[in-house]
């Protein structure tokens, strides 16, 4: 009887250690299934002001914060593709310049003084931004200007300006339609360009530029529905335009909080300014993403990956080569060129244009020419002429 | 597992014995310099100059030897000079115009908007291939849209812009030059330009470099300038230098609020702790020529052809600094004498009315009592502003005035702008006026800028000039002289070389209406409709007679007639 209680007893320790130690891995396993599960190495940002013109200020706000934010969170510059469709912080209507604020008590710098702008001023086209998007540059397109992204990249691609039902104004002379939009995020995922892409626009009528997806693995925000208007926060009057979007200064708030370890997930994204603050009803279109959103990290997508593996191995180092001493060629004086020689110039030969050959219109004429005159005077003259 | 960590601990440590042994670092072949230049201006402004520079004995152009490591010279510029096998390079970016008759004289002369120079080596055979790479890799570097030089601003100038570094190679074919004078100078040219320093904008003079200061001024510019110097006393051989430079006034009313007192922090918001570790010499001049003051240390300088008297500061002594170990500088000056005129000087405006024709006129105003020297003027005119070079004339005290040597290059639509230079000789105490008349085009439809009411602008006139200076200069180049006086080569004791750039001028070309597109779709569509639309319905349209709907009581009756088989009513 004894023992039969003693043999239960043991069962239940054991069973009850069993189970501790498979929670346990299982825990670990999660952590380590949460670690990897993302399945991205790297990420982009690609944020993009539209507006020109002074009281489009806000628009250039709206972007800075994001790529404060973006950088904060740990994306460096050389991943970062920003594009400023006109310059507010030097603009000569700019009260204090060198700076752009997103509240009228001026806190917050959002340009600061570490920016690198990839694509300014008239650069910033339709064109431009497709083919940065789909990788389609001229060769001679230097390295910051490019996004370098491979199908381990996470993108966020963050857009803002003037739009309307299915269109965005770029620049006050072109537009980019929803349709082209989507074609470009297709093409991108053709060539792998992608792992997982969120999109975020904040535009009047936002909603409407992602109703044309149709490529895996993008989530969608959107500040307003169609036939809805995105208002701005409130005007300035030092500056004397609106400083910032609803949408976008409530983002800000939002991701002012978020710090790189963050467990943060979409679905408090999605929760970012509600009807009651941006007056515009916030729009998001997941059916096209894999995962659950509620599996999400913030910063999947707005930080940047900080996966580190130790190694105990050691690397070889090789010795480096001994610098040759240079041999002295020519040992004649150098000396500076005269940056004015007026006897020089004065009589300096007119610049020999380089030779071309007769092009065919030349050649046309003299050997019509030419034809005419024999036929003429007949070939028989030839040997007094030559 | 023990063992074998301790086995790879061992192989470290003899590895890094090995490694210490055999190498023996070679003396350092590249040294770094800074100061800055404190001048108060009479109309009460205050102008500072930051010279930055590198200079390292080394060669680029080799063949076959790839220069690997870089120490102080930046590795971006460094790879840029090998891989476009260039002799010398200037650019600079500039917010503001210099205004030369209120401040003097700049040490460093730069025209709105962006410039840029090069001088290429004599081995490159596709010079305009290198030069469209070389301005995009620029562009990426600088964070400016230096893409937009092409052969539509680019010129080729025939004797302005000679190499003021070394060498005897003057064949102009070599040499390539442009303007964006629409270019803005913000934040983020001058966050890679500090990247760019030795010891970055943690240490030294760079610490003062915040941009919500610079960027509050009347004029703000920063260069880049690399070109070979010689590397010693005998100038057998050659180094190569690069010198950053940045330049700022500020007002005496936006920054200065009214009050002829100046101080580093009032300037800059910072003060200085200490000079960059790197750097073999970091000083500080105050030019004290008009205000003699207090501090002993005193040394003079020949700058643009005037002895000045300066109060020198040296940041890598430690009493520089005193007991709390910053330093800031305060300058109080009551200026009630009048400037000296400076000898050279341009303007340069649009006359006419209209949207059809217009003249350009250059004024050089000479201001020597007694002597006169020659000027090269360099204008390059985008393709356009159609010139009449027929109308081109240049008058001095209301007489014709022959340049001694023109050189035109008209411009090709689309392709290539005009390029006109002219040696002038100015006659003392005169005004020189060049005016040329022009016609503007119009453009197609899509060659607009999104904004083209604003107008075009057009760069600056570079005008380049062999002034008699007051005092003998130094000719020996390779003296040890603070770098604010060494940027321009002097050749003779009596002139010295000056360049001055005259404004940029904005043009206002006809833009037909962006919405007529748009008009013409809407107007030709209703016309189509309307019109053709009720033709076509007309020919092919057939009427039917339809009955009117029967009563309720017929319409029963109909259906059991149906039912029936019976003839419907």
């Amino acid at each position: 009887m004894v023992l039969l209680f003693v043999c239960f007893c043991l069962f239940v320790c054991f069973s009850l250690l069993v189970l501790l130690e498979l929670s346990l891995m299982l825990a670990l396993l999660t952590k380590a299934t949460q670690f990897f599960s993302s399945g991205h190495t790297n990420n982009w940002a690609v944020l993009v002001c539209t507006s020109r013109f002074w009281f489009n200020y806000r628009h250039v706000a709206n972007v800075l914060s994001v790529y404060r934010s973006v950088k904060r969170l740990g994306i460096p510059d050389s991943h970062i593709v920003l594009m400023l469709a006109d310059d507010m912080a030097c603009n000569h209507r700019n009260p204090k310049p060198a700076t752009v604020f997103s509240h009228k008590n001026m806190e917050l710098n959002v340009y600061g003084d570490d920016v690198e702008v990839d694509y300014r001023g008239y650069e910033v086209t339709v064109e431009n931004f497709l083919r940065v998007l789909t990788g389609r540059l001229p060769p001679s397109t230097p390295r910051s200007k490019r996004l370098l992204s491979d199908d381990r990249s996470n993108i966020l691609i963050y857009l803002t300006g003037h739009g309307g039902n299915g269109f965005l104004k770029f620049q006050d002379s072109e537009e980019i339609s929803n349709v082209e939009l989507a074609d470009a995020f297709e093409q991108m995922w053709q060539k792998r360009r992608y792992n997982e892409l969120l999109f975020i626009i904040d535009t009047c009528q936002g909603a409407s530029m992602y109703e044309r997806f149709y490529s895996p693995n993008i989530m969608a925000l959107a500040s307003s529905q169609v036939g809805e208007d995105s208002l701005s926060h409130q005007p300035d009057l030092a500056i004397g335009v609106h400083l910032m979007d609803r949408y976008t200064f409530y983002l800000l708030e939002f991701l002012e909080d978020i710090h790189p370890a963050s467990q943060a997930n979409m679905n408090d994204l999605f929760k970012v300014c509600p009807k009651s603050q941006c007056v515009s009803t916030p729009g998001h279109r997941t059916d096209l993403f894999l995962r659950d959103p509620g599996s999400v990290l913030i910063t999947d997508f707005f930080g940047s990956v900080r996966k580190v593996e130790i190694t105990r191995e050691a690397i070889n180092l090789t010795n480096p080569t001994e610098l040759s001493l240079r041999n002295e060629l020519k040992s004649e004086a150098l000396f500076y060129v005269d940056q004015l020689p007026v006897a020089d110039i004065i009589h300096q030969k007119p610049k020999q244009k380089d030779w071309h050959p007769p092009d065919g219109f030349i050649l046309g004429l003299w050997s019509l020419i030419l034809l005419v005159f024999f036929k003429t005077y007949g070939i028989k003259h030839l040997k007094h002429i030559f | 597992e023990l063992k074998g960590n301790k086995y790879n601990k061992n192989m470290i440590f003899i590895q890094i014995m090995l490694i210490i042994n055999s190498f023996t670092p070679p003396p350092p072949n590249d040294q770094f310099q800074e100061e800055m230049v404190i001048r108060p201006l009479y109309s009460g402004d205050i102008y500072a100059s930051f010279q930055f520079r590198t200079q390292w004995d080394t060669d680029f152009l080799h063949d076959g030897k790839k220069v690997s490591h870089y120490r102080l010279f930046p590795k971006s510029l460094g790879q840029v000079l090998s891989k476009f096998s260039v002799r010398e390079l200037h650019i600079s970016f500039t917010q503001g115009y210099w205004r030369t008759m209120q401040w003097g004289q700049p040490f460093i002369p730069s025209p709105p908007g962006a410039e840029l120079w090069v001088w290429f080596h004599h081995t490159v055979t596709d010079v305009d291939g290198n030069w469209k790479e070389l301005t995009n890799v620029l562009s990426g570097i600088f964070c400016a849209s230096l893409n937009f030089i092409d052969s539509t601003n680019t010129v080729e100038p025939s004797a302005s812009f000679k190499p003021l570094g070394l060498g005897n190679a003057t064949d102009h074919r070599f040499l390539r030059y442009a303007t964006l004078p629409r270019e803005i100078v913000c934040t983020e040219n001058l966050t890679p330009w500090k990247k760019l320093l030795p010891c970055g904008s943690k240490a030294g003079l760079a610490v003062l470099m915040k941009s919500e200061k610079l960027f509050h001024s009347s004029f703000h510019s920063q260069a880049v300038h690399i070109r070979p110097v010689c590397k010693d006393w005998q100038c057998t051989s050659t180094a190569w230098e690069l010198r950053q430079t940045l330049n700022v006034v500020f007002d005496l009313y936006t920054s200065g609020q009214g009050k002829k007192e100046w101080s580093l922090f009032k300037m800059f918001s910072r003060t200085l702790t200490e000079a960059c570790p790197l750097a073999s010499s970091s000083k500080i001049y105050v030019d004290v020529t008009d205000n003699p003051g207090v501090n002993p240390l005193i040394s003079t300088a020949v700058v643009l052809g005037d002895r000045r008297t300066y109060s020198v500061y040296d940041l890598t002594k430690k009493e520089t600094f005193g007991q709390l170990r910053s330093l800031n500088l305060l300058l109080r000056w009551k200026g009630e004498n009048d400037m000296l005129r400076p000898p050279l000087h341009a303007e340069r405006y649009v006359s006419g009315f209209g949207l059809q024709k217009g003249e350009i006129h250059t004024c050089l105003y000479n201001s020597h009592p007694y002597r006169a020297y020659p000027v090269l003027l360099l204008d390059s005119l985008p393709w356009y502003l159609r010139l009449y070079v027929h109308t081109l004339t240049v008058t001095s005290k209301t007489r014709e005035n022959k340049p001694s040597y023109i050189h035109y290059q008209p411009s090709k639509d689309r392709l290539r702008p005009h390029l006109l230079e002219m040696l002038v000789q100015l006659p003392p105490h005169s005004v020189t006026e060049v005016t040329v008349q022009f016609e503007r085009a119009l453009l197609k439809w899509t060659e607009y800028t999104p904004d083209p009411n604003h107008g075009f602008y057009i760069g600056s006139s570079v005008i380049s000039a062999l002034v008699p200076s007051i005092v003998a200069m130094d000719t020996n180049s390779t003296r040890d002289r603070p770098l604010f006086s060494s940027f321009f080569p002097t050749k003779e004791e009596s002139s010295y070389f000056m360049r001055v750039y005259t404004e940029p001028l904005l043009v206002n070309l006809p833009t037909p209406d962006f919405s007529m597109p748009y008009n013409v779709i809407c107007l030709t569509c209703t016309v189509v409709a309307v019109g053709y639309g009720s033709f076509y319905n007309l020919l092919t349209r057939t009427f039917q007679v339809d009955e009117p709907s029967a009563p309720l009581a017929k319409r029963l009756a109909n259906i059991i007639r149906r039912l029936r088989g019976v003839p419907l009513l």
